[in-house]
């Protein structure tokens, strides 16, 4: 390895694009998986838990098996375990899905830092990156291009989600269910099972962000490994106007906030250093507040989303 | 008439039962007794005078921090950030009373109280402004400002109101012992306790006994109702936002003034998260809080001793709060079926 080379002040950019290709893929599985759920006119808030349930599961399970893969694969599959009772408590009459998903949070966090306790010491097999700064010198660049594979497969899925809502039979059912029960019903379409689907399998999908906050970055199994990413990744969705490929973006983006405190603290500059890291909530605050509106209800929104009605 | 009654005191008990019944199914999967948690719980949370104690210390901060989710949920919003206005409101009364060392106690104390109230009142009131004006929604608007709170009073207690004597765990300069909150005469609890039951009851009255509280009701239950009545639905919004978070700013300053001295991380203690769950259980009845409250409080008293004798983490109670919380919500289902329920029963008995 090189010695770093002096950038000055061009480091702040570098270390901003570097963290936010790091950090916007949990982001950007929980806005897809969040953004599948919503589409169905369903709200899981509760994806902060089953992120923190993903990130511990799959430590642990990559820990056993010595196979990151392996973790992964059983983040993803307790995360739609999660979703699916989400689902399924959703599915009675009268029950509140905001506020079911606030229970699973709390739930989903003590499950967590219950079986987490043992995995806070061990060290796990970590996920695999790809050197994209191969043809530089320059440490910093190396640094910031390496990108894991869960990014890629994270970005083809968005694409795949887009072309799913618009040509295929489930991207339909999905997208009926979400705009009108009465419709899907006279379509013979049990909303009900349509819902608890696709809340599962947004489920899966937060379960593998979590996976990636655990297995690759920051890397390794703590109680505070999330700080609200769950969350953000719903108002996020929001922001993205339901469309996956615009939740890529906005993870982009969102990853780019969460990486300015590293980054201005990799130069030197620490005052103030707890202001930046809330950047991502102001960042997420501001766009809420840019994007809602109490005269109509906000374009593309599913309407039988709670959230919006 | 007492039908009703009797089911929205029912039902949440039963909730309660059949929440703690699943967390002893995951105890036993676990290879632990249940009875022993819940004797050990019995023990330390409410058996003797030591342990009412040690129940009632931590009564306070949840008392006022269910009152901020209950009072905007009878107007059908769900405020969850209450952390957020006890955090700052506890800051603002740590930094008023240490500036406030000369005045006599009576002006101080109301000083640090109204700092902590307005500091609060604003802080979920913007919530509130936020979701008349804008439409943003509610609940993660106000758990994106816990956390902004959470940044903000890190990053004043790290920096400006930083206590240059407090070197490993940075805190505000310490309150001066006139301006400490005390024990109440005959409880082994500080007023912050009768000060919470005294919110509980004053809002309690002020929903059910007031035209305000009538209009709110009638808004929670149906909002174009409300609007077609000509209810200034906005400004209820508002200020029922801002009560709650003056009531959790208010509760903040107690901490800081009875327990903690000064403001530090000990504040930062999810406790604002505990509230959430005794709002639900209470049904947002203000009086219920306070039963409900106490049992809450004494289980997490238990914490401690459960941790010790089972050798079991401390997020066991956290389980055990997401189990009991999520049989509420779904207890939801059941309301209003209990005089369909006995009206079947007593067809049944008529005809054999």
């Amino acid at each position: 390895m090189a010695d770093p080379v002096d950038l000055g002040l061009w480091a702040v950019p570098l270390a901003i694009l570097g963290g936010a290709i790091r950090v916007s893929t949990p982001f950007l599985f929980v806005s897809l998986g969040e953004c599948l759920t919503e589409r169905s006119g369903r709200i899981n808030l509760g994806l902060e838990g089953t992120l923190v349930l993903g990130a511990v599961s799959g430590y642990a399970l990559s820990y056993h098996s010595g196979s990151a893969l392996v973790g992964v694969l059983c983040a993803a599959l307790v995360g739609a375990v999660f979703g699916m009772l989400h689902g399924w408590l959703c599915s009675f009459k009268k029950v509140n899905d905001i506020a079911v998903g606030i229970s699973m949070m709390i739930l989903g966090m003590g499950l967590a830092f219950y079986f987490g306790k043992a995995y806070i010491q061990p060290t796990a097999p970590r996920l695999m990156a790809i050197q994209f700064g191969w043809w530089s010198d320059v440490p910093q660049i190396r640094a910031a291009l390496q990108v894991n594979i869960l990014f890629i497969v994270g970005a083809l899925l968005a694409v795949a989600m887009a072309w799913m809502f618009k040509n295929t039979r489930i991207g339909l059912t999905v997208r009926v269910v979400g705009d009108s029960t009465d419709a899907a019903r006279a379509l013979a379409i049990n909303p009900m099972r349509v819902r608890l689907w696709a809340t599962a399998a947004g489920g899966a999908l937060a379960g593998i962000g979590g996976a990636y906050l655990s297995l690759y970055y920051p890397g390794s199994w703590n109680e505070g490994i999330s700080s609200g990413q769950g969350l953000m990744a719903v108002a996020l969705v929001i922001f993205a106007r339901w469309n996956p490929i615009n939740c890529f973006w906005a993870a982009i983006l969102f990853g780019g906030a969460g990486a300015l405190g590293p980054a201005l603290q990799s130069v030197g500059i620490s005052q103030g250093y707890y202001l930046f890291y809330a950047a991502p909530y102001v960042l997420t605050l501001g766009i809420l507040i840019a994007t809602s509106s109490t005269e109509r209800s906000v374009t593309g929104s599913p309407r039988e989303l709670s959230i919006t009605k | 008439m007492l039908l009703p009654r009797i089911e929205a005191v029912l039902t949440p008990i039963l909730a309660l039962l059949a929440g703690a019944l699943v967390f002893s199914v995951f105890l036993l999967g676990q290879g632990k007794s249940p009875t022993e948690f819940f004797s050990l719980i019995w023990r330390a949370g409410f058996s003797s005078a030591f342990s009412w104690q040690n129940t009632l210390s931590r009564v306070s901060p949840l008392l006022f921090a269910s009152l901020c989710v209950a009072i905007p949920a009878r107007l059908g919003l769900m405020v969850i950030g209450g952390e957020g206005a006890i955090v700052l409101g506890g800051l603002s009364a740590a930094v008023l009373g240490a500036f406030g060392v000369a005045l006599p106690a009576p002006i101080g104390f109301a000083l640090m109280g109204l700092g902590a109230m307005i500091i609060g009142g604003l802080w979920i009131g913007a919530i509130g402004f936020l979701r008349v004006r804008r439409g943003v929604n509610e609940t993660i608007a106000s758990l994106l400002m816990a956390y902004i709170a959470t940044a903000l009073f890190n990053h004043f207690v790290e920096s400006v109101f930083r206590d240059p004597a407090s070197l490993n765990k940075p805190s505000t300069t310490p309150l001066p012992d006139g301006l400490r909150v005390g024990e109440m005469p005959f409880l082994d609890a500080h007023w912050g306790v009768a000060f919470g039951v005294l919110a509980c009851i004053g809002a309690w009255a002020f929903i059910e006994r007031t035209t305000i509280g009538f209009a709110a009701r009638v808004t929670g239950d149906n909002i174009r109702a409300a609007q077609v009545q000509g209810f200034a639905v906005s400004r209820l919004v508002i200020g029922f936002c801002m009560l709650a978070g003056a009531l959790a700013g208010l509760g903040g300053m107690f901490e800081v003034a009875a327990v903690h001295g000064a403001a530090n991380a000990s504040l930062i203690s999810g406790v604002g998260y505990t509230g959430i769950l005794v709002a639900f259980l209470a049904r947002h009845n203000p009086l219920a809080i306070i039963p409900v409250a106490i049992l809450l409080a004494g289980i997490e008293a238990s914490s401690g001793l459960v941790q010790r004798r089972m050798d079991l983490p401390d997020a066991t109670i956290l389980v055990l709060q997401g189990c009991v919380f999520i049989a509420v919500l779904l207890s939801e289902t059941l309301q209003g079926r209990l005089p369909d329920f006995i009206q079947k029963l007593n067809w049944r008995a008529q005809n054999g």
